[in-house]
């Protein structure tokens, strides 16, 4: 009983985090859309309800592709929790994108 | 014609000599790769091109760093004089740092880059850009790892890119066996150029080829490059036709008695001159004196020091009677002292070049090519030499070279091997004699002129320098002491002579005295011999007048007596 508690702890703090999350995409390429699907997918199964989501379309505001140093997209840029992290593709790779964002399954 | 031109329009480049070497510049429109280790002048290269674009072709230009952050980049450029900060806010230059981090990225799946086509997109547009460069796209491979993705979308960006219609310049790594460490010249395919740094016995030389340039003729040689506080430098140097106009205008070499030497009238305009002999024979004064004539006919000199600091040539050539100071004071002077070693020859070649366009003279020395050797084979810098007299002609610079000749012996291969170069050859060496060193000068060929073929005997005193004519007698040719010994005995010659001739004459004039005296009293032992006869003749005359008076007398007593006698 003891063992467990500090584990059934973390489990309670992790729960309580809320995710910032911002995806950038264009338009309506075969990528965006996989990606807002997968991502979406995701986020409902592992942390739904404590996350928000922006999706922003960079051919909507060109000039973000410099300020936010955008590259390779569809990009997924997790604010918080820290530390920052980027995520690029279609978001397929369930586990690569758990671990990018951080979460324990 | 006028189609196959239009075909290949080219974009200057502002980069000073690689227009020449690439027919016009690059191509107008495309994308060209330049490639190279690090540090052989990449970013340089093509930030200068956007610069240049800017301030002279009125051609705004996106710059996008994969490397080095903007600020860093302006810190770079602000040594060249460029205002990278000024251009951007003026909108005639967009920098972009692009940072891309594998630490920092988890890749997820199938992706893009179009946020690097839309940056770049949007980046063109905003200043309506017509240069593009991209340096080092080759560090996007650093970033993202998915290699087909990557390659897929560079052959597509560089599609874009010719479809947007600007002048590109795209910077790659030098790989192992292939041009750029990523093989980007699969896909800028149109125009290549290779920038090398090359080091060879210490001593680095920045090289540019062009590998490859679609549908345009071009240079193939290496071109040495050279990067200055004016930036990069090319130069195209392997105009190798002989085909430069000549002069036959003369023009002094400052000595008055080498241009008699010379048919009286010195050296043809825009001809090569070589200077060799013997440590210490005296071919930095010559080359002093030459200077000093020319910066004297109002022409600029431009005077190249491999061995000696300017201030120093400057004392030294005051104590046998010349001032270049103020030659350099009235602009007519220009002093470029450095070390053979301080680059490779190309880069010397190139200075040189840098230096006489910029400064126009007349007239160049090189003292001493010799010491170029440190920095290059034979061959090398033989073959530089045949470069540099090229140029120097083409421009009708008069050249003058001072050569070390190591031996004594006169060696008919000079050192350098540019004795068959060089339209005159003076030999300056030394004749040891009678415990002492003299000089003694020669040419050993002149072309075009009837030069004298005499040995002088090359003084430099304070007064200067003089050829003076050597003494050929039975004993060979002298020199110094010797000779002048010689012309002291020959003058206490001609006095002694003199001496004796006075004398002979006084004798002549006492003889004559005597004889004359002699003669006189002749003359008056004959007068009294005449008398004398004169006198006995005389007597004889009285006589025989007397002697015929007393005849007649006794006769005509006789007559007298006898009537008398016989009357009685």
């Amino acid at each position: 009983m003891a063992s467990e508690e500090p584990e059934e702890l973390e489990k309670n703090n992790e729960e309580q985090i809320e995710f910032v999350l911002r995806l950038y995409v264009i338009g309506a390429s075969s990528n965006s859309v996989r990606a807002i699907t997968n991502l979406k997918q995701i986020c409902e199964t592992h942390i739904k309800g404590r996350y928000t989501l922006d999706i922003i379309d960079v051919y909507q505001q060109k000039d973000i592709a410099e300020t936010k140093q955008l590259i390779a997209l569809p990009l997924l840029i997790k604010t918080l929790p820290l530390p920052e992290r980027r995520l690029i593709g279609d978001m397929s790779d369930t586990n690569r994108v758990l671990r990018g964002l951080g979460i324990n399954v | 014609m006028e189609q196959l031109k239009k075909s290949l329009s080219k974009t200057r480049s502002g980069i000073a000599g690689l227009d020449e070497i690439t027919g016009g510049g690059l191509p107008t429109g495309r994308p060209t790769l330049i490639c190279g280790a690090a540090g052989c002048g990449k970013t340089l290269f093509s930030l200068e091109f956007i610069v240049k674009g800017a301030l002279e072709f009125d051609e705004p230009g996106v710059f996008m760093a994969f490397e080095e952050k903007a600020e860093e980049l302006a810190i770079n450029v602000a040594s060249l004089g460029f205002d990278l900060d000024r251009l951007q806010r003026d909108k005639k230059i967009k920098v972009d740092y692009v940072h891309v981090e594998r630490s920092e990225i988890e890749e997820t799946g199938e992706y893009d880059l179009d946020g690097l086509f839309i940056r770049l997109g949007y980046a063109i547009d905003s200043i309506k850009a017509k240069r593009v460069v991209l340096d080092t796209i080759e560090n996007l491979f650093t970033g993202l790892s998915n290699m087909a993705i990557l390659r897929a979308e560079l052959r597509r960006l560089f599609q874009w890119l010719k479809e947007k219609g600007v002048t590109a310049i795209i910077t790659g790594e030098k790989g192992e066996g292939f041009l750029t460490r990523q093989g980007l010249e699969e896909y800028v395919s149109d125009c290549v150029i290779l920038l090398d740094h090359r080091v060879i016995n210490q001593i680095s030389t920045r090289l540019l080829r062009i590998v490859k340039y679609r549908g345009s003729v071009h240079g193939t040689n290496e071109y040495p490059f050279l990067i200055d506080e004016q930036g990069i430098s090319v130069l195209p140097i392997t105009a190798l036709r002989l085909e430069h106009p000549v002069s036959s205008e003369r023009v002094s070499s400052g000595v008055e008695s080498l241009d008699q030497m010379l048919e009286g009238r010195g050296f043809f305009r825009g001809s090569s001159i070589l200077v060799s002999g013997t440590a210490g024979t005296g071919k930095t004064s010559i080359a002093a004196y030459f200077a000093n004539e020319t910066s004297k006919r109002k022409e600029r000199c431009l005077y190249f020091a491999f061995e000696e600091s300017p201030q120093q040539i400057i004392r030294n050539m005051r104590s046998i009677g010349i001032d270049l100071q103020q030659h350099i004071d009235n602009g007519y002077l220009q002093f470029n002292a450095s070390r053979p070693t301080l680059n490779g020859l190309e880069m010397h070649l190139l200075t040189i070049h840098k230096m006489v366009k910029r400064f126009k003279p007349s007239a160049i020395i090189l003292d001493p090519i010799t010491n170029l050797i440190t920095v290059g084979s034979v061959s090398e810098v033989k073959g530089m030499l045949i470069r540099l007299i090229d140029f120097l002609q083409a421009e009708q610079v008069t050249v003058m070279f001072t050569a070390l000749t190591l031996n004594t012996v006169v060696n008919e291969q000079t050192d350098e091997g540019v004795s068959s170069l060089v339209d005159a050859w003076l030999l300056v060496r030394d004749i040891e004699n009678n415990g002492e060193r003299n000089r003694g000068m020669y040419i050993m060929k002149s072309r075009g002129m009837r030069h004298s073929n005499q040995v002088r005997e090359f003084v430099i005193s304070d007064d200067g320098v003089q050829l003076v004519d050597v003494y050929l007698g039975p004993e060979g040719v002298l020199t110094g002491s010797a000779r002048e010994a010689q012309q002291l005995m020959e003058e206490t010659g001609v006095v002694l002579r003199t001496h004796a001739v006075t004398r002979k004459d006084k004798e002549i004039e006492r003889k004559r005295n005597v004889l004359q005296a002699k003669i006189e009293s002749l003359k008056e032992e004959f007068e009294s011999v005449t008398d004398e006869l004169n006198k006995s003749y005389i007597e004889e005359e009285l006589r025989k007048e007397v002697m015929e008076k007393n005849r007649e007398e006794l006769i005509k007593k006789r007559h007298d007596g006898n009537s008398n006698g016989s009357g009685k």
